[in-house]
């Protein structure tokens, strides 16, 4: 089952998943999310150029040229949101949609071109791993490495990068300078997975592993691996899905399975997930009903001699507006009230609870 | 009328529609929404052609207008939760409605027409081939009629509520204050886009939708700070983008749509140097203009300090001021030059002396200082 070109496959979508999931923790941490988007899109005119100029189609030539693209792509932004009223999602906009048009304009170019063969050219539109060959993940693999070793290297550099840049720049160092530094690893962890991905959906990539991984934790260490861990994950499921089903392009898989795990961290986990937060907020909802309702039956119960007296439900629905029996019913569960007679009453520990609840609620009770 | 007529009348339009919603896209910092939006339609119309098995339905632009829709409804869902960030929101729903169509279209969609490469490259160049038959008689492109319905209610919905547009776009706090909804604005607005991004899907594909919504506007904000000549100007700017993109295309039979696209980006790029006001030389001459002015009003100070005392014939000469001030050989000459052709001083044997218009100048930047 497993032969040669299934495990140059899995070992490149395995590359470009770990170090997109690296690399897109920092990213989504200082709200650069779609500069990522940008940047794939922007790296597609490098790949012609380069192959024009080197007229070569061995995958370090081409990814130099989307590096190359995808960083110059990054200085036109910083270019046009620095020197005019334009904002950042605009500037974005039109850098990923003018490169991309420049590179469509120019694979189509190459395609007609009567010496060259385009083949291999159009996988960077949505990728195709099934096509990686040995020198493609070996390209890869050097380029990841180089790239996951710079992180570690300045780890704590970037840390303070993401979460205080004031503190670091009070430190001495040029933020400036590290800035650009991260950004050109982002391009590249991005261009690592141009081939098997494509341009237009490599910002998933970068996004969705490090959102999920941020849900399971608050430490930066913990996210990143993580991070690089779901990334790995998905690359690999979306390999094998679209190994083993012929005409899926591996692309849009890998981006199904790494949004399934978004989505199940999204609700599931035990941390920030959508889940717990429901479950605490029911909870609450619970105990301010009950605790109104115990109140209710306390300032009722003061105008008679004992806290004991029973109280008809019209009569607490009259203080106490809102659903009654649901926290009657909770007030009994947890033996402070009971049914009796035509209405409810307090039970021993109930007027002690309650006393004390009012005590807290309104202050010093005459 | 030619094919070639035909083509150039539909990208026309479709620029003209495009730059007409993107204008407010830009405005109201939500330009992604383009890219977002463009991309997941793909998924809508994949599913009404399941349901409707025809390609050219109308049913196909109601599908795609429905996940339009849903896509920013999700976006702005996930941002509710406080979990994800506005960016990454965006950034995690298109690519899983695009990829949930791409998949669709591979696996059971084979034998139809809707190929990868036309949705992102555009199928322009066959747009005049689709022709709009009514009773035997051949009222045009189809895709012309279709685009044209679509500008008209484009342009009725701006006519109808331009103010509100106007209002929510600039000051949404006042808009709710007044009693509009925002949110009703923002959805129609939204809608709008996914509509005119299907028409456009067909002429030039989903990534160059991106182009013609964004960059036509972003240039002629660059231009104007009239929201009225702003849309025009957009307007203006994507026919034009749209006209040179085919000829581009045209000469070296490439792909119109990414000629489209590079034309805008070359036009907003001559915009963002040589808009009169705001361009970068503009404003590197402006800078320059500045600095010497600066330049030359310290020069009548220290000249005006050091007038009549014993040093002055060692302080006010050329070379002492280029060392106090720190300034190079080249630029005191332009300095003085400057000074002296504003008659702000005379030279004498090397002695440079106020005039009394210099020494007048001298006085008012102390003042101002």
């Amino acid at each position: 089952m497993l032969d040669y070109t299934l495990i140059l496959v899995f070992s490149g979508c395995l590359v470009l998943g770990i170090v997109a999931g690296t690399l897109g923790s920092f990213a989504v941490l200082r709200k650069q999310s779609l500069l990522g988007d940008a940047i794939s899109h922007a790296a597609l005119p490098g790949v012609a150029i380069a192959f024009l100029l080197a007229s070569s189609k061995h995958p370090a030539v081409l990814l130099l040229g989307a590096l190359c693209a995808g960083w110059l792509g990054t200085l036109f932004i910083l270019l046009i949101t620095r020197t005019t009223r334009i904002k950042n999602d605009t500037a974005m906009g039109i850098v990923l949609s003018v490169f991309f048009g420049l590179g469509l304009f120019l694979l189509t170019l190459i395609q007609r071109m009567p010496s060259a063969s385009k083949a291999g050219l159009d996988k960077f539109l949505f990728g195709n791993a099934s096509t990686l060959l040995l020198q493609d993940v070996w390209t890869m693999l050097i380029l990841g490495g180089a790239t996951l070793a710079c992180v570690l290297l300045f780890w704590k550099e970037f840390k303070l990068l993401s979460f205080d840049p004031d503190f670091l720049h009070s430190l001495g160092r040029n933020t400036l300078i590290l800035d650009v530094f991260l950004t050109t690893l982002l391009v590249a962890a991005i261009v690592i997975g141009l081939q098997a991905v494509g341009v237009v959906l490599m910002s998933a990539l970068v996004i969705a592993p490090a959102v999920a991984a941020r849900q399971w934790t608050d430490h930066l260490g913990r996210m990143v691996a993580l991070s690089a861990l779901f990334g790995g994950v998905g690359g690999v499921l979306g390999a094998f899905a679209s190994s083993r089903i012929s005409n899926l392009p591996t692309g849009p898989a890998i981006v199904v399975g790494i949004s399934v795990l978004f989505i199940i961290s999204l609700f599931f986990s035990p941390h920030r997930g959508l889940l717990k937060d429901w479950l605490r907020e029911r909870k609450n909802r619970k105990t301010v009903r009950s605790k109104k309702v115990l109140l209710a039956l306390f300032t009722l119960s003061r105008s008679h001699k004992t806290p004991f007296h029973s109280h008809p439900v019209s009569s607490l629905e009259a203080i106490a507006p809102g659903s009654i029996e649901g926290g009657l019913e909770e007030l009994r569960n947890q033996g402070l009230a009971l049914p009796s007679g035509a209405g409810w009453k307090l039970t021993h520990k109930g007027a002690i609870e309650a006393r004390r609840l009012a005590q807290h609620v309104y202050g010093e009770m005459p | 009328m030619t094919p070639q007529i035909e083509i150039l009348l539909i990208a026309s339009v479709v620029a003209i529609a495009c730059s007409l919603v993107g204008t407010f896209l830009v405005l109201r910092r939500v330009s992604l929404m383009s890219d977002a939006v463009s991309h997941s339609i793909l998924l809508g119309i994949v599913l009404a052609f399941f349901v409707v098995k025809e390609l050219s339905s109308p049913f196909l632009i109601l599908g795609a207008a429905v996940i339009g829709v849903l896509t920013v409804v999700l976006t702005e869902l996930l941002i509710t939760t406080k979990k994800i960030k506005e960016d990454a929101s965006i950034g995690l729903v298109f690519p899983l409605l695009f990829s949930l169509g791409v998949i669709l279209i591979t696996q059971f969609a084979e034998n139809v027409h809707i190929d990868l490469d036309a949705v992102l490259l555009g199928e322009l160049a066959f747009a005049p081939f689709h022709r709009f038959v009514l009773g035997g008689v051949d009222l045009g492109p189809q895709a012309l009629w279709m685009m044209g319905s679509i500008l008209t209610v484009t342009l009725a919905f701006l006519l109808l509520c331009y103010k509100e547009l106007k209002l929510a776009t600039f000051d949404s706090g006042l808009a709710v204050a007044l009693g509009f909804s925002p949110a009703i604005i923002h959805y129609s607005l939204m809608t709008l886009v996914s509509i005119t991004a299907v028409g456009a899907f067909d002429a030039v594909g989903s990534i160059l939708v991106v182009a013609l919504m964004i960059t036509p506007p972003a240039t002629a904000f660059l231009l104007t700070h009239r929201l009225d000549r702003m849309l025009f100007l957009g307007a203006g700017i994507g026919v034009l983008s749209a006209v040179l993109g085919y000829g581009l295309a045209h000469f070296f039979n490439a792909s119109i749509a990414g000629g489209m696209a590079l034309m805008s980006g070359v036009l907003f790029l001559l915009a963002l140097l040589l808009s009169p006001s705001r361009g970068l030389i503009a404003q590197g001459l402006q800078h320059r203009s500045k600095k010497l002015r600066f330049a030359s009003e310290l020069l009548t100070v220290h000249l005006l300090d050091h007038e009549g005392a014993p040093e002055e014939r060692k302080e006010n000469i050329r070379e002492n001021c280029m060392r106090h001030m720190n300034w190079t050989e080249p630029f005191t000459q332009k300095v003085v030059r400057e000074s002296l052709s504003k008659e702000w001083l005379t030279e004498r044997d090397g002695l440079l002396s106020l005039t009394p218009l210099g020494r007048e100048t001298a006085k008012q930047v102390m003042v101002r200082t």
